[in-house]
């Protein structure tokens, strides 16, 4: 399951910056969203107990399927939050709200 | 007597409300716009980030309306300015007159003495069995990936629906190097065909869709008209669909699907400022009331532009921004230049002709919301299936959305219902066999969209 769901196909030649997901340090491009920066190469953006899974689904900030967590706990909307070198997106719960 | 300094709120800035705030700062006011997005536009014309590397032209951009784009574009830059411009800022809750702002997790109230209402519209949404699938978007999801960001949902995409939005954006798709592997049209062929003659009235958009429609066939993407979507295949991801017709299904391999049944207007915060709200139905909508340039029904200080108060198009939502600038400004008493709105107005007659075609081109079968079986998921928040609504259906007064929302929890989850609510009124009407008005709309609440709490309680001094 690690191929990609999206397909880069026009703008391509952006500079390259690195994010960590999950603790993984994951390349993306400059201007990309957190979505767009995950599912270039991965199926999934969110896959955490007692949600449901989810790779978004209107793209423009209504159907709030789309959340993903930074490493502090904030929750984010991956769709309209740009990635930022970086920045720490967890697809699961961050390990101290999992914890209780 | 002069009041240009009256407090003037915009809320969107798409074709309507930048077309608002031009008039306006053309006649000296000052008036605050805030736009959830980072960039001026809207959905219609969303714009990539400002970023290197986005190099695409308008024309690549937004095709045959990249004209309009631009102008709206340079417009904004002439009068950016003399405007409170508030990009990044989501407005999700309206309380007398203020509005309360989230913006870079932080929470502000912005008061006003006249609010001009141009929250745009979205995808309406009917569900399949497996719609709720990763790989599954709506087509505004797949246009704005291709728009904004450059990429395709998928590598094998079909798009299932209805609407010119879908043809235009599997045209894109096609001509982006990721021909749709279907169009799935739910409506007649011979209804479509019959009503696109008609269109012949209006030689520019005719010949446009045409072009789209022509333009997919060449390139050999299946249209197939009179098909329903039976069913998203998959276990973890789309890897396909089923479509029906007349009982006969067939098997589609995909990875991505984009639905979307034309579009509905957001009017959660048209809700929370109390004005009137009408059942329209040719849309199959409850929508915020207004006069012909904008006033809303029950409220002087409010006013209503574009397609959130009921979808008429792009051109149209910058007629209608005018319009309703027009109407304030003479409401109180602010001298503007000469402003006639035969042009607008005639604009708007012509929108409205166009949809009635449109709808016609596009009708679905009539017992389209009674076929969506009871263990498809209806409420894609809540994972509430459409036969939960069905069995709560009628009991205990639960003939009308709201009370069918707190037995059913359907509409309850974050997205507010946008997603579902439309489709569960439709089968709430459906199984109680009365019409759909009579089912009344879910409520907006505040918060209009989920902010953090964090950001509810810092309050920017």
């Amino acid at each position: 399951m690690s191929e990609a769901r999206l397909q880069r196909v026009k703008d391509q030649d952006r500079r390259l910056i690195e994010i960590i997901v999950d603790g993984w340090a994951m390349s993306a491009m400059e201007g990309d969203t957190v979505l767009v920066a995950i599912l270039a190469q991965r199926q999934l953006l969110r896959d955490a107990p007692g949600e449901p899974v989810g790779a978004g689904f209107c793209l423009m900030g209504a159907c709030q399927d789309c959340w993903v967590w930074q490493e502090d706990g904030r929750r984010i909307r991956a769709c309209s939050t740009y990635a930022e070198p970086g920045m720490r997106i967890r697809t699961t719960w961050p390990d101290h709200l999992l914890a209780s | 007597m002069a009041r240009s300094s009256a407090r003037i709120l915009i809320i969107g800035a798409g074709p309507a409300g930048l077309r608002a705030a031009e008039m306006l700062a053309e006649a000296g006011c000052s008036p605050t716009l805030i736009d959830e997005a980072p960039r001026i536009g809207g959905q219609i014309y969303r714009q990539p980030p400002r970023v290197p590397g986005f190099t695409r032209t308008a024309a690549e951009l937004y095709g045959a309306a990249a004209e309009r784009a631009r102008d709206l574009f340079v417009t904004f830059d002439r009068i950016r300015n003399r405007i409170d411009y508030r990009p990044s800022s989501l407005v999700y809750d309206l309380i007398d007159n203020r509005v309360i702002v989230a913006s870079e997790g932080k929470s502000e109230e912005v008061p006003f003495d006249a609010l001009i209402l141009a929250t745009g519209a979205m995808d309406r949404i009917v569900p399949a069995p497996g719609w709720t699938l990763p790989g599954v978007y709506t087509v505004g999801a797949a246009q704005i990936a291709l728009k904004h960001q450059g990429a395709t949902i998928g590598k094998r995409v079909a798009f299932v629906g209805i609407g010119p939005l879908m043809f235009l954006a599997a045209h894109q798709y096609a001509k982006a190097g990721v021909a749709p592997v279907a169009v799935v049209v739910p409506s007649r062929f011979r209804s479509f065909a019959a009503a696109g003659l008609r269109l012949l009235q209006m030689p520019r958009e005719f010949s446009l869709g045409l072009h789209w429609l022509l333009d997919l066939k060449r390139r050999g993407v299946p249209i197939l008209f009179g098909h329903r979507l039976a069913q998203v295949l998959g276990e973890e991801t789309v890897t396909g669909i089923t479509v029906r017709r007349r009982g006969a299904e067939r098997a589609i391999v995909c990875d991505a699907v984009a639905i979307g049944y034309g579009l509905q207007s957001e009017t959660q915060l048209a809700d929370l400022t109390g004005i009137r709200f009408a059942f329209d139905p040719a849309r199959r909508q409850w929508l915020p009331e207004s006069d012909p340039l904008g006033r809303a029904t029950g409220r002087k200080d409010v006013y209503l532009a574009g397609d959130g108060a009921g979808m008429l198009g792009a051109d149209a939502a910058e007629a209608r921004g005018r319009l309703a600038a027009h109407a304030l400004m003479t409401d109180l008493d602010i001298s503007h230049v000469t402003y006639r709105p035969k042009a607008d107005l005639e604009t708007i007659a012509r929108a409205t002709q166009l949809q009635a075609s449109l709808r016609a081109a596009f009708d679905l079968p009539a017992d389209f919301f009674a076929a969506v079986s009871d263990e498809t998921i209806l409420c894609r928040c809540e994972q509430v299936p459409a036969g939960e609504l069905r069995a709560i259906a009628g009991l205990m007064g639960a003939r009308e959305m709201n009370r069918a929302k707190s037995y059913s929890r359907i509409g309850m989850g974050r997205c507010q219902g946008r997603m579902c609510g439309h489709a569960a009124a439709e089968i709430l009407a459906d199984k109680l066999g009365v019409s759909l008005d009579s089912v009344g709309r879910l409520r907006g609440q505040p918060p209009i969209k989920p902010v953090s709490v964090g950001t509810v309680a810092e309050r920017k001094a």
